[in-house]
């Protein structure tokens, strides 16, 4: 049913690294472990958006995500490096939450995925897609996306000033 | 090409295992990195609807761009409340921060 | 959106109207309200270094400078918004035809999909007359606020607070759509907690604000549901396009509801719409709020009671009366549910607040249980099919109750002052620094029979009366039996020193009794009981219920009115504190009753607009053209415009009979032989043992501890606790065992009951899971977001089995 040709073949490395890096965070008892796991996974996630002809939106993942926020984390965790080590690393309701998220993934997929977009043709997609320079253009038109994006840039900022304000040490 | 159901098949997979992460995981840093796995499955998902369904039309990527801002600024506010907690309680565990506790 | 719009198109002024006291309050709170916490022994406050309404406590003050900023930009506020209310009033009379033509203009709010949601304002007939009667009332109110809370050390915030009310209600009025109504509502609610909570030092207020905010909150959620049940159905909230529009109307009336088989669509929305009133505008059973809202300062009963909150329950469902009423001609005897449930609800509601009203003794409580005896009257006449009658109740009653509440305000406020003068001429009166400190209540020397130095006083409680509850709090905590400047057995005789006051309560009192030919509460009440009197003699059965509660209510309501007027006014002074009560002179007591003269005379002339063209010899001359101009202006918002219902003499002679003889009967009991001081009121007497019943308000908060409090409790403690936290999530092995336990337990509680009673094993039971109940509330974050992940799941299942999707997989 699926071909394999080194596209595919990208695909499958890619999606591995993305849920094995997700199954890793979402286990590894050593905090450090676990945020080098997000880092494979988003890095796998990277991939997939390369794959899906979205290079700008992979090279801001590579650079937002695993150079700034990974990082950050991997700072908070040596932070409270105390904590990085727990004897419990789950809580009481883990069962429970495990029971949920494996619903949810059977509900998405036979009762979402599958049935809804299951069937569609994949060589039906467009080949001629919106660029980088497309998505430039529309973040800064001022009938598309102008005000969201500053409105991001306002949110950014003030979620800056305010993780300064919180964290700092008021001794 | 790989048909839309096995990106979104991913991105499910992604999105369960951060729900799952984030609502057993006692250490709040590690609650916080399954909260940027579920984003990074929506993202996912966005981009993947985007290149099959509209892929002339740029409000996909756009989102993804903004669901970008979003990550890093709750990344941020997060990870100093973290510590602001840490700092105050030394303790980084949700089960000890209940002032909620009615 | 062009902003020269705004100011050149008529259609895009009413989005002005609101902008005001919004913006009122964003500057007061981010700017102008700066204040500094003094510490409890500062030397800043005057005499023994503790503030005089809070002692012992550190209080944040605001700066002069920041008090008098806060005061101009919130009198700009809401001065803005009258004088743009009034031009937009002014271009609703050009316009021809008034009605079918209206002021509005929209913009998308939001597109979802195919369809867009819009937001807009709508200035149709009703929402004239709204806007000639809220901006006025709050302007008033507003004056009368820099005078009462003179003395408050968080006048900003109080400011501050009462312009986002006005701005919610403002934007209410000017909505267009249910949901910026409800928008409006909420905020509404969200200032009533805070207004009504606004001394929050004292227990009974901030309780007081909870309760409010909870009841109502029940209320609006059934209301929310109503709302998304009628956007589901017509796919728009639009007032136009669905109580303008026959169609829409017809084929909510003739859809089935989804549950409740039986009634139709627009009566089950009619319904749940309804109980959103019957919370916001406190009727039966919903009601026990109000008078605890008593708690806050008094401008702010004034406007919660007369110019906004609980208008806007009774403006919501005059707003969607044509909703209510689809399928039904209650003209011709055909009633659907929600107009049996008003008819029912407001009768109960006029008469039952109305026996409560009369073994009151605190001024203000008396007002409260009147107001939603009045607002009984509204939501009966609503029932009955008498919409213009409804509304004009509506107006006329905001202004009397306005002025009542403020010049109840005042009486308190001059009965502290006596009480300050008294105490502090008795008690302070060697206290030697303070000459200094002169302020306007020089009045009061004259009175002084001890021959101190007055000033002392003066000095002294020149910073307390305004919130004088939290002092009283503080007083009464310390000695039990403390003075209660709002308990009317205290008082008498204040027709002397208040003469302003008293004249002003007179009328609104009056006006509230119905007083004929003179005043506006008559008309208003006069119009509703025609109603209630044509459908009566035509045989209607809702029709004749409404008549007679409202007759009987009206007869109680002009009876407590007199009682009301008689033992605050008149006779001696009963207290040493009675009889040295005053407002004082200048500024402060000027911004008292300026308000109070401009509210007495709408309280007299506002009734002139709703004569009855074939009243016998004044009918012709206020209505010619055998037209209500009241009723002919507001008849332009509904589709078909009302009939005028015809004249019949019974219901005047009945409003004659009923004002003329309660207040009779209520001077003749209490004026003609004054209460002497220690002197029981005659009423418990006359009722005997139905008094206490009517002056603990039919036990009904009570009521609720038991029925409703209690058991949710023991449910939360055996259920939400016992079964989830700790049965599911400790593992359900271990809920299986205890099943078992559980089973073993209910056999031998059952075994105990047969062996023991009843009696015994109830109250076991109780008592086992007692103080569980609070554990429901873990503090985990975790497990709130598991259960809500759960309820995600469990209603993403159901939808996929329902949509047929999991049929249609490959």
């Amino acid at each position: 049913m699926l071909e394999l040709n080194p596209q595919s073949i990208a695909f499958f490395i890619f999606a591995a690294f993305t849920i094995g890096g997700g199954l890793g965070v979402a286990t590894s008892r050593n905090l450090i472990h676990g945020a080098l796991y997000l880092i494979l996974s988003l890095f796998g996630g990277a991939g997939l958006f390369i794959l899906l002809s979205a290079p700008f939106l992979a090279a801001a993942q590579i650079l937002v995500y695993i150079g700034a926020i990974a990082i950050l984390i991997i700072f908070a965790v040596m932070l409270t490096r105390s904590m990085t080590r727990l004897g419990e690393v789950y809580n009481r309701q883990w069962w429970l939450s495990a029971l949920v998220g494996v619903g949810f993934f059977v509900l998405l997929v036979i009762g979402v995925i599958l049935p809804v977009f299951g069937n569609l043709d994949p060589n039906a997609a467009p080949l001629d897609v919106g660029t980088t320079m497309d998505l430039g253009i529309a973040l800064v038109d001022g009938n598309q996306f102008v005000l969201p994006f500053e409105v991001a840039s306002v949110l950014l900022t003030a979620a800056l000033i305010g993780a300064i304000v919180i964290a700092r040490d008021r001794d | 090409m790989v048909p839309l159901w096995m990106y979104l098949l991913v991105a499910a997979a992604l999105f369960c295992i951060g729900t799952y992460g984030v609502l057993s995981r006692r250490n709040a840093v590690a609650i916080l990195m399954s909260v940027e796995l579920m984003l990074t499955a929506v993202n996912i998902n966005l981009i993947a609807f985007w290149r099959y369904l509209a892929p002339d039309n740029m409000a996909g990527q756009a989102f993804a761009a903004f669901v970008f801002v979003v990550a890093a600024a709750e990344a941020a506010v997060g990870l100093a409340i973290i510590i602001a907690v840490y700092r105050s309680r030394r303790s980084v565990i949700v089960e000890d921060v209940n002032l909620l506790k009615g | 959106m062009d902003l020269n719009l705004l100011l050149t198109d008529k259609n895009w002024l009413p989005w002005l109207i609101p902008v005001g006291p919004l913006l009122a309050f964003f500057i007061i709170t981010l700017v102008t309200n700066r204040s500094r916490l003094v510490p409890a022994t500062s030397h800043d406050y005057s005499g023994d270094g503790q503030h005089p309404a809070y002692p012992g406590l550190g209080v944040p003050v605001v700066t002069p400078a920041g008090r008098v900023i806060s005061i101009i930009v919130g009198m700009s506020g809401i001065v803005m918004a009258w004088l743009i209310s009034l031009r937009v009033v002014g271009n609703a009379f050009s316009i021809e035809d008034f009605g079918k033509k209206v002021m509005e203009s929209a913009v998308t709010w939001l597109s979802t999909g195919t369809t867009t949601f819009e937001m807009g304002v709508l200035v149709d007939p009703l929402t004239t007359i709204m806007l000639i009667m809220v901006p006025l009332a709050c302007t008033m109110i507003f004056i009368y606020a820099i005078g009462y809370a003179a003395h408050d050390p968080r006048q900003a915030r109080f400011f501050a607070l009462i312009s986002l009310f006005a701005g919610a209600m403002l934007t209410l009025v000017v909505a267009d759509n249910l949901l910026l109504l409800f928008v409006g509502w909420e905020v509404m609610g969200l200032c009533s907690y805070l207004l009504i909570g606004f001394w929050y030092e004292k227990p009974s207020a901030y309780k007081a604000a909870q309760k409010a905010f909870m009841t109502t909150r029940v209320a609006d959620v059934i209301m929310l549901l109503g709302i998304v049940y009628l956007y589901a159905s017509t796919g728009t909230l639009s007032f136009r396009d669905i109580v303008y529009n026959q169609e829409v109307l017809d084929a909510l009336a003739n859809t089935p509801a989804i549950i409740f088989g039986g009634i139709s669509a627009a009566s089950l929305i009619g319904v749940f719409l309804i109980i959103g009133t019957i919370g916001k505008s406190a009727q039966f059973p919903m009601h026990v709020w109000l008078p605890d809202a008593m708690e806050g300062p008094t401008p702010v009963s004034a406007m919660i009671h007369a110019a906004a909150m609980v208008s806007a329950g009774i403006y919501a469902i005059i707003r969607m009366y044509p909703l209510l009423e689809a399928g039904a001609h209650p003209h011709s005897g055909e009633f659907n549910a929600p107009l049996m449930l008003m008819a029912v609800v407001g009768s109960v509601t006029a008469l039952f607040a109305a026996t409560i009203a009369v073994a009151q003794n605190d001024v203000k409580k008396v007002l409260a249980y009147s107001t939603i005896s009045q607002l009984g009257f509204m939501v009966a006449a609503l029932g009955i099919g008498a919409y213009v009658a409804a509304t004009f109740h509506l107006i006329t009653h905001a202004f009397f109750k306005a002025l009542l509440f403020m010049a109840s305000g005042a009486v308190i406020h001059g009965m502290e002052h006596g009480h300050h003068h008294v105490a502090h001429a008795h008690g302070h009166g060697h206290d030697d620094h303070a000459h200094d400190h002169h302020d306007e209540h020089d009045v009061v020397h004259d009175h002084d029979e001890h021959g101190h130095p007055i000033a002392v006083a003066e000095n002294q409680h020149g910073h307390g009366h305004a919130p004088a509850p939290a002092k009283q709090m503080v007083v009464a905590s310390q000695m039990p039996g403390a003075f209660d400047p709002q308990d009317m057995m205290n008082m008498g005789g204040l027709s002397k020193t208040m003469p302003v006051t008293w004249i002003t309560f007179l009328i609104g009192g009056l006006s509230l009794a119905g007083f004929p030919l003179i005043t506006a509460g008559f008309w208003s009440k006069d119009e509703i009981l025609l109603d209630g009197w044509v459908g009566l003699s035509e045989g209607f059965g809702p029709h004749a219920l409404v008549f007679i509660c409202l007759a009987l209510a009206a007869f109680m309501t002009a009876f407590y009115t007199a009682r009301q007027l008689s033992l605050t006014f008149l006779g001696e002074p009963r207290t040493p504190a009675a009889k040295h009560a005053n407002l004082g002179m200048g500024a402060v007591s000027a911004t008292m009753t300026l308000p109070l003269i401009i509210l007495s005379v709408f309280a007299i002339f506002a009734g002139f607009v709703g004569v009855h063209p074939d009243f016998p010899l004044i009918g012709g001359l206020f209505s010619p053209n055998r037209e209500i101009p009241f009723k002919e202006f507001l008849g332009g918002t509904l589709l078909v415009k009302p009939e005028l219902v015809p004249f019949s003499i019974i219901a005047p002679l009945a409003s004659f009979a009923v004002a003329l003889g309660g207040l009779a009967l209520g001077f003749w009991m209490y004026a003609r032989k004054p209460l002497k001081a220690g002197q029981p009121d005659p009423m418990v007497a006359i009722l005997g043992p139905v008094y206490p019943v009517l002056k603990n308000k039919y036990y009904f908060d009570e009521l609720y501890t038991t029925v409703i409090v209690k058991p949710l409790q023991w449910f939360s403690r055996e259920v939400a606790y016992v079964f989830l936290d700790k049965g599911v999530i400790d593992g359900f092995l271990h809920l299986t065992g205890r099943v078992f336990t559980w089973l073993g337990d209910i056999i031998k509680m059952l075994n105990m009951w047969l062996i023991d009673g009843v009696g015994d094993g109830v109250p076991e039971l109780i008592q086992r899971f007692g103080g569980y109940f609070r554990r429901i509330q873990t503090g985990s974050v975790q497990q709130y977001m598991l259960i809500i992940a759960l309820a995600a799941l469990v209603i993403g299942i159901i939808f996929a089995l329902s949509s047929g999707v999991l049929q249609a997989s490959p």
